[in-house]
């Protein structure tokens, strides 16, 4: 009479499960549209290209996110900047900086290998493009204004949630640059792209955000 | 025949099919609603309030698809097939009494396709016929896995209709009992399972006088048969996606494929609302009649009669969701090795004590 008993537990489970269902208790389904997830903290998604405080950009042309993406996806070509009115505080600038979103794999390998900072990631993900053409997003789309608002693709669509772009991802709030213990407790990371003001953390104290501790070298 | 006779059938006719279109789209809906909930899903929800219009969305998608015939089909059996399916389909349920029979002036008006008075022997025979469409299409489809879909279908029906019947014959043989003579009329088994068991013991003067009450031993096997006979899971190794990729309707497509679809559905329904008509009581109930208007009186049985079987419809979709598919041998086994003995010993023992109580013991 295993049998029975077996069968009569496994239709326990299913009843059991149904009714939970109904009731909303077990329920793991999000109508997604209707309702959005919170997006865990260190979400991958859309880039940005990320602007000093002072309206610079931050992208030197370095092409070291090319060089480390594991998809190519990632085109730049830098430039020497003008000495009168430059676009980035170093040497050179971004001049060419394309992203073919069809073929990224939102590793965030690039945002690793950014020496400045420069390209992030947001949350936002809505990408979905009806033309290939529209899916290599380029220098102008990617990178911020001098007032730090990031353009989004399609302003006009009802699904369009903008805080998302003004959400950083997991590296920029990532730990101390070459895990030097001078860093440990400092914070290195803002919670939005772009030129923001460092506030420190709910629980931090007004400490100089940038700064190491003195007398430490770790 | 007079005119009016003739208009009454003709309605009862297509008022019948119609009920059961409207009940197998609501039932394919439900079926797929039930399985998300015990599955933590939520399931269609988009067409429609609670997405109950999703069975004529897909219905009307597979519509206006092409129907492919593949250059290997046979192709006169290949085109026969889906009507053998779904014609069988419809005649049986035309067999079950969905509602209590009522005057219009003097014409009676009973809520039946037809009342034939071999009434169970041609659901039988129907219920064997639509054997027939899946191995037809399984071997006409020239192509493998439909062929084994059909190879499978003939040693599972034909030896889970043994069972069936057999627990069929010892539901007939108690019936005889009930009522003056044998019979094999639906409509007749439903009148004689009216009432309650209040004459053997007034204990059990409100237990209704259905047929499980005696006959649970036959409702159990009756009910592992027609999930068998109607191919669904845990027996549904005729179609077997994982394995057989749909087995016999793999080459079918647009309306033919619909076709089968509506004939595993419709069966579902017709088969459940025969366990309901033999073993719950059909549209047997109390309408308390003078105590509520004529009108209610007369519609609750048809409305006990859903009930009943949407009962049985929804352990088919409770044993959907919970059993995984028999192996082809334990299928086998459980048909030849357990049903069918089952059945023989429980209609002789049956029979026996029928015997007993009828006409005492015979050394006596």
């Amino acid at each position: 009479m295993g049998v029975i008993t077996e069968f009569l537990k496994g239709l326990r489970v299913t009843g059991g499960t149904m009714l939970r269902t109904i009731t909303g208790q077990e329920l793991v389904t999000t109508e997604y549209p209707k309702e959005m997830r919170q997006k865990p903290q260190r979400f991958h998604g859309r880039h940005v290209l990320n602007r000093y405080p002072d309206g610079m950009e931050k992208c030197i042309g370095c092409e070291l996110c090319a060089g480390v993406c594991p998809a190519k996806c990632i085109f730049v070509r830098g430039m020497d900047n003008d000495p009168e009115n430059p676009a980035s505080p170093g040497e050179r600038f971004g001049f060419v900086y394309e992203i073919n979103m069809l073929r990224c794999i939102f590793c965030a390998l690039c945002v690793e290998a950014c020496p400045t900072e420069a390209i992030t990631m947001t949350h936002l993900f809505e990408m979905s493009t009806t033309n290939r053409k529209d899916a290599i997003y380029t220098r102008e789309t990617l990178l911020m204004d001098e007032k730090g608002e990031v353009p989004h693709m399609f302003p006009d669509d009802e699904l369009a949630d903008m805080d998302e772009l003004d959400v950083a991802d997991g590296w920029v709030r990532a730990t101390a640059p070459s895990g030097m213990t001078a860093y440990q407790g400092v914070k290195m990371w803002q919670g939005t792209p772009g030129p923001g003001d460092w506030d420190p953390e709910p629980e931090q104290s007004e400490i100089d955000a940038r700064s190491p501790t003195e007398g430490d070298d770790g | 025949m007079s005119w009016p006779e003739f208009g009454i059938i003709a309605l009862r006719v297509v008022v019948t099919f119609v009920l059961l279109l409207v009940v197998t789209v609501i039932n394919v809906w439900a079926e797929r609603k039930i399985v998300a909930d015990m599955q933590s899903r939520i399931g269609p929800s988009r067409a429609g309030p609670w997405g109950i219009l999703q069975t004529v969305a897909d219905g009307l998608k597979l519509f206006f698809k092409e129907s492919v015939i593949p250059r290997k089909v046979e192709l006169g059996l290949y085109l026969l097939a889906p009507f053998l399916a779904i014609i069988p389909a419809f005649l049986i349920f035309m067999m079950v009494p969905w509602g209590r029979p009522f005057m219009i002036g003097d014409y009676e008006v009973t809520l039946q396709g037809a009342d034939l008075n071999i009434g169970l022997l041609f659901i039988l025979a129907m219920s064997s016929m639509a054997v027939y469409a899946v191995v037809l299409a399984g071997w006409s489809s020239g192509s493998k896995y439909p062929l084994l879909g059909g190879v499978r279908a003939t040693a599972q029906a034909i030896s889970y209709e043994a069972a069936m019947g057999l627990a069929m014959v010892a539901v007939v043989v108690f019936t005889a009992t009930q009522g003056l003579g044998g019979t094999l009329s639906m409509a007749e088994i439903v009148e004689r399972q009216t009432g309650t068991w209040g004459d053997i013991s007034p204990v059990l003067s409100f237990v209704p006088r259905w047929n499980i009450f005696p006959q649970i031993v036959a409702f159990i096997i009756f009910m592992i048969a027609i999930v068998a006979e109607t191919n669904r899971a845990p027996f549904d190794l005729v179609e077997a996606e994982q394995e057989l990729v749909g087995g016999f309707h793999t080459e079918y497509s647009g309306m033919r494929f619909a076709m089968f679809f509506l004939a595993e559905y419709v069966n579902i329904f017709s088969m459940s609302a025969i366990a309901a008509t033999l073993f719950l009581g059909g549209w047997a109930g109390p309408t308390f009649e003078g105590f509520l208007p004529g009108l209610i009186s007369g519609l609750l049985p048809t409305i006990y009669f859903l009930i009943k079987t949407y009962a049985i419809v929804f352990v088919f979709f409770w044993l959907r969701a919970t059993l995984p598919r028999l192996r082809y041998d334990q299928l086998m086994t459980l048909g030849w090795k357990g049903l069918i003995p089952a059945a023989l010993v429980w209609l002789v023992i049956s029979t026996v004590a029928i015997g007993f109580r009828q006409f005492g013991a015979p050394w006596s």
